[in-house]
């Protein structure tokens, strides 16, 4: 624990007491959304109806799970959100696989080849981080059109991957501006040449700055709304869009249960993501400087 | 076979001239330093002749060929950095045996090469070990077993004690002069402390706003600078520099005007200076002695006693002289001294800092470290 030497007195246990009763309080009140949709998805429809929100069910039922995940209907289909989870996969793996390895090789430019206008460029970049979506939708639906890529998976891949760079390309930039480049010149004569240094000396020491950049894109993808709302067609809109048609897709009765499954199922791989890495994240986040 | 040719070679960054037109000959197996203050282009240059910086202009010559358009690594040379830049996730056999895993040398080979490097350096032991593992002493000597394991024909050292704590300083300074003599290699050697030029170099170039002040022995450029900064740089403490007039001039030497009205005679030619009186007289701090009937007259303001030697920091009209005295001086401070100078050690330095020649040269002015050992093959010049 820590080094601090502090006195036990009565009083400073009662403060430490209370400062631990607010933290909980807190926390509770954070996860109480989470916990609410979690209650609700495994209530049948008529308790919910009945009793309260935090009411604990008395008939626990998996069956809005199932439904949501296989048989619900989403705009004129009746097929869950199932298939939609694996498009939103199928967008998200190679985007952000792509984004970071773009972003690593241009923070390593930016770097340690430092060319005339080179800090120009990293400014335009971070430019990029700034930049509201909504105003590049006509331009890159034009574009998509253009490449022939409308409303396909590749199409959405590229627009996240065009939109991530800017992200990662900051996080690698400041992770390896702390490397020291006597690194690279030593490399250089030992006679390694631009790829081999990336790749044998650089990315070795990568790890933390990885995980911050994998972490975040996946995050920012796979919430992604906007994109998929309008660059996707019906057979490849990621799970978020497929989330929103399926709550607003009525057929008389609100199926609250079903739809908090669904969104249960659309949150759970960020949800997963952070719990297994986020300490990685964090870590990634503040760490410095790589020390020979 | 390894020599090393500077001609006028220029480094600009837009409009900035870091490396102002550098002329320098390294001769076969010559240990020559690079010693200047900071910024004044030493490490510059030294990333030119190792190729990670281009030369705006001039060539570059390594055993008289040309090398300005050859990569870092085939131009035959090793460097070890300041930061040691160790490949942090490698084993010291691994960063060590780099360069020939990129040569594509087989696993065997490399590791007998490898074990070789290590037996020099006393690095057996700890050749699986990551560099996070070592102590300061134990990454500069991986880090100069990285440049042995490539036999190169010039090792180039950018300030590779400048991290490490003084005892260790010191001996890794044995330890190289050890090594120049093992490897029997062409060494240039990056530094602003003019300790380890003086005791390591056979050839120092005294470096300033990306000139070349003087190049010389380390014994010629202590008895015979070219110019003030010279004089200044070279040597520890500093010189005092004090302002004298010249009375007159003959076969005999100079006669000059000390502060406090005395006169004496310095044995320093003086024909090439064209008169007008103003001069500066330059002596060592171990070249001022304490005299009672000494020309000069001022107050202590600090005593440094070392123990062998006192250091007495002298207040004389505006300047404060630095005399090193003898260990068991009886002095306090605001004690009032008398003093001399011994007069054939003396420098004299005109209006525009050039210094007038000696009358007699230095007999050891000539010396190089290599001639301090006993007669063997070494290559005379």
């Amino acid at each position: 624990m820590d080094n601090v030497i502090r006195r036990r007195t009565p009083g400073a246990r009662l403060a430490r007491a209370a400062l631990y009763a607010v933290l909980i309080v807190m926390a509770l009140f954070y996860l109480l959304p989470l916990l609410i949709m979690l209650l609700t998805s495994i209530k049948p429809l008529d308790e919910i109806g009945a009793g309260t929100l935090l009411a604990l069910p008395e008939h626990p039922t998996l069956a809005p799970w199932v439904n949501a995940w296989g048989e619900a209907c989403t705009g004129m289909r009746c097929e869950g959100v199932g298939g939609y989870f694996w498009n939103s996969f199928a967008i998200v793996i190679p985007a952000v696989a792509i984004s970071t390895v773009v972003g690593a090789l241009n923070g390593y430019a930016l770097t340690k080849w430092r060319f005339r206008g080179s800090e120009l460029v990293f400014a335009l970049m971070l430019f990029g981080c700034f930049i509201p979506f909504q105003v590049v939708l006509l331009p890159m639906a034009q574009t998509l059109g253009w490449l022939g890529l409308s409303s396909s998976r590749a199409g959405l891949v590229l627009v996240h991957v065009v939109f991530g760079i800017a992200f990662t390309t900051l996080f690698f930039r400041n992770f390896y501006v702390a490397v020291p480049s006597e690194l690279v010149s030593a490399a250089k004569l030992d006679g390694a040449g631009f790829f081999r240094i990336f790749w044998r000396i650089l990315l070795p020491v990568s790890a933390p700055i990885i995980v911050v950049s994998v972490i975040w894109q996946f995050t920012q993808i796979w919430n992604d709304f906007l994109f998929g709302v309008a660059f996707s067609a019906h057979d490849t809109q990621p799970v978020t869009v497929a989330l929103n048609n399926l709550v607003n897709t009525s057929t008389g009765v609100k199926e609250y249960n079903v739809n908090m499954a669904a969104a249960m199922i659309a949150a759970l791989p960020t949800l997963v993501v952070y719990v297994l890495a986020g300490k990685y994240f964090v870590r990634g986040l503040t760490a410095g400087s790589v020390k020979g | 076979m390894a020599t090393l040719e500077l001609k006028q070679i220029t480094k600009s960054f837009d409009d900035t001239h870091v490396i102002k037109g550098v002329d320098l000959e390294v001769n076969d197996r010559e240990f020559v330093v690079f010693v200047g203050p900071s910024g004044c282009g030493k490490s510059t240059l030294m990333r030119m002749i190792a190729g990670l910086e281009s030369a705006t202009s001039g060539d570059i010559l390594i055993d008289g060929q040309r090398m300005n358009e050859v990569g870092p690594a085939d131009r035959g040379l090793a460097m070890v950095f300041q930061s040691y830049a160790l490949y942090p996730h490698m084993t010291v056999e691994d960063n060590m045996g780099f360069s020939m895993r990129l040569a594509g040398v087989s696993k065997d080979k490399r590791r007998e090469k490898v074990l070789e490097a290590a037996k020099i350096l006393q690095l057996e032991p700890l050749l699986d070990r990551k560099p996070k593992a070592l102590s300061g002493g134990q990454r500069q000597r991986v880090a100069i077993g990285r440049a042995i394991v490539r036999n190169p024909s010039i090792f180039l050292f950018d300030e590779p004690l400048s991290n490490l704590d003084a005892a260790l300083r010191v001996q890794m300074r044995i330890e190289l002069a050890r090594l120049h003599e093992e490897l029997d290699a062409t060494m240039i050697y990056v530094t602003h402390d003019q300790i380890e030029a003086m005791t390591m170099a056979d050839k120092i170039v005294v470096l300033q706003g990306g000139e070349v002040e003087q190049v010389g022995s380390p014994m010629g450029l202590y008895h015979h600078p070219r110019n003030r900064f010279v004089a200044g740089f070279i040597g520890s403490p500093k010189m005092n520099f004090i302002a004298v007039e010249q009375v007159s001039s003959d076969a005999e030497g100079v006669t000059i005007k000390l502060p406090g009205g005395e006169t004496r005679q310095v044995p320093i030619d003086g024909s090439g200076h064209a008169g007008g009186g103003a001069l500066e007289l330059g002596v060592r701090p171990e070249h001022l002695v304490l005299d009672e009937q000494g020309p000069m007259e001022g107050r202590i303001q600090v005593l440094e006693r070392l123990g062998g030697q006192t250091s007495l920091y002298v207040q004389m009209g505006d300047s404060l002289l630095t005399i090193m005295a003898d260990g068991d001086v009886a002095y306090r401070v605001n004690d009032s001294v008398r003093f001399g100078f011994s007069s054939d050690r003396a420098h004299l330095f005109d209006a525009e800092g050039l210094s007038l020649p000696k009358l007699h040269r230095h007999p050891l002015a000539g010396l190089r470290r290599q001639d301090n050992r006993a007669p063997s093959d070494t290559v005379g010049q």
